[in-house]
């Protein structure tokens, strides 16, 4: 909903605070959760994500989610689904150049991005999206990923 | 197109120059402004026919005054002849466009293909932009692509070109060298982000930038101040955008009907004011283009005449940016030119030198 999802980037910086802690818990879980089996977890998951990360931020489930990245301002919502904005055409008043009646998506970032304590990671390069990511968990890739890396870590 | 039009088969107009330390492409627009001359672009509009001799006529009024061509791709979502295909008709005769790839009809596959077969037709330049949405122009049914952005699309041409791969990771056998050139907006929200974006837009490889019609002077200074505290000027040649204004009724129109354009009232005082307009928005374009050019850091100017390009000559001539030099053109090399026999200006062979 469009006034959730300003809402969400005007407390980005709570809403940052508490997925890093959400984050660290799966961390924590991953033996837990690989003895469930990922696989197994993923359409459960994904219907909890979509439906939380759908009201708080009109998610798209792109499946590499950004909104650490971009003031909690989701970018898949931009028309253009430009994934390193804001493009050249935003109107004088803040609003979209494709839909007036909304605001710019990266305006929104920008300000979100500037009330986050990991703000900065506005200025990295996103890759392109993978189509085949569509749909699925970003939760449980990100913490696969994770966890995947630090056991890697710690075998060094 | 007669016989005498066609390239030289012995030393074809169209034909790579020599390599060069320290350049990535081939092409006169990056020989140019790596030589510190103040450079001269401009937009070629597109013609919306299957005539070659269209192209070549649009280009021709150009000749003499500028060092890079920007072939459209789609501009305003219209739809025109495309980019690759004006860009291969004019490499034919030599001259340096600036190949425009917008992300708004083609995926990852289609435009990995286009940058390969325009590199190979001579294209040494290539714009990369995200393109506006398919609602603004004729076509507002069509499905917008967007699979790569403007960033992603310059880090997916500098992989092809430094690293010989396509983004899948597969090698190319013979890598496109090519001149990698973004565009920005100093008039554009949120001004303090601008410079910032700039600077992710050089970290994905953007080598030169062409930025958005600049009407308000201020916004481009303090874009440009900002942006030589981060560090930026040394690392990429900006050329801010200009054109003349027609009326104040077109500026009046522009400002409320064209996203992102940003024309200050004390510009449509002076059109309205003025017993003959379009020479008022000439002179204007050519005070804008002397104010640019004292600005710390930049490089040149991208002049986009929509609808005036025969004005473009004239522009820069009495803006006097060129020095007396004369960019090099098709047929430039005979000394009947008049171009070439006009004043005191030396032609350059780039060409022939380098």
């Amino acid at each position: 909903m469009y006034t959730v999802r300003l809402w969400s980037v005007t407390h980005s910086r709570k809403l940052e605070a508490l997925y890093r802690t959400f984050e660290s818990t799966l961390v924590r879980l991953h033996p837990l959760l690989d003895r469930i089996g990922y696989q197994r977890l993923e359409k459960p998951v994904r219907v909890v994500e979509k439906a939380i990360k759908g009201f708080l931020f009109d998610c798209q489930m792109c499946g590499r989610c950004a909104l650490s990245s971009t003031g909690m301002s989701c970018p898949m919502n931009c028309p253009k689904s430009i994934r390193n904005g804001p493009c050249g055409g935003v109107r004088s008043d803040g609003m979209c150049e494709v839909k007036p009646g909304m605001r710019c998506v990266w305006l929104e970032a920008w300000r979100g991005a500037g009330r986050m304590r990991e703000g900065g990671a506005i200025h990295e390069v996103q890759i392109p999206v993978n189509h085949l990511l569509e749909g699925s968990s970003s939760w449980l890739r990100v913490v696969r990923e994770k966890a995947g890396a630090a056991r890697g870590e710690a075998e060094v | 197109m007669n016989d005498s039009a066609l390239p030289d088969p012995v030393s074809p107009p169209g034909s790579p120059l020599p390599e060069k330390p320290g350049h990535v492409s081939l092409g006169r627009l990056e020989r140019v402004l790596r030589s510190g001359k103040f450079a001269v672009t401009a937009e070629l509009a597109p013609p919306d026919s299957a005539r070659a001799e269209d192209v070549y006529d649009r280009a021709r009024v150009f000749d003499g005054y500028v060092d890079g061509m920007n072939a459209t791709d789609g501009s305003g979502a219209n739809c025109h002849m495309s980019s690759v295909a004006m860009c291969a008709l004019l490499t034919t005769v030599g001259y340096s466009p600036v190949l425009q790839i917008s992300c708004r009809d083609r995926n990852r596959i289609a435009i990995q293909g286009d940058v390969l077969g325009a590199a190979a037709m001579g294209v040494s330049n290539i714009l990369c932009l995200s393109g506006d949405g398919v609602q603004v122009g004729d076509h507002p049914e069509a499905k917008p692509v967007f699979d790569l952005d403007s960033l992603s699309l310059l880090e997916t041409i500098r992989g092809m070109r430094d690293d010989a791969r396509f983004l899948s990771g597969r090698p190319i056998t013979s890598a496109p060298q090519v001149f990698l050139g973004a565009a920005e907006n100093p008039s554009a929200l949120p001004y303090d982000f601008r410079p910032h974006r700039l600077a992710k837009k050089i970290a994905a490889g953007a080598e030169f930038i062409q930025t958005q019609y600049v009407f308000d002077i201020e916004h481009l200074r303090r874009f440009m101040a900002k942006s030589r505290d981060l560090g930026l000027l040394e690392k990429c040649f900006i050329l801010p955008g200009v054109g003349p204004l027609a009326s104040a009724r077109t500026a009046t129109w522009i400002r409320n009907n064209v996203p992102g354009i940003h024309i200050p009232d004390a510009i449509i005082a002076r059109l309205e004011g003025a017993k003959e307009p379009k020479k008022e928005g000439r002179r204007i374009c050519i005070e804008l283009i002397q104010q640019i050019r004292e600005i710390e850091g930049v490089s040149g100017v991208h002049v986009m005449a929509y609808r005036q390009e025969e004005a473009v000559a004239e522009i820069i001539q009495q803006s006097g940016v060129l020095d007396g030099r004369v960019p090099w053109y098709p047929g430039c090399d005979h000394q009947s030119d008049p171009a070439a026999s006009a004043g005191s200006r030396s032609i350059e062979r780039e060409r022939v030198e380098s």
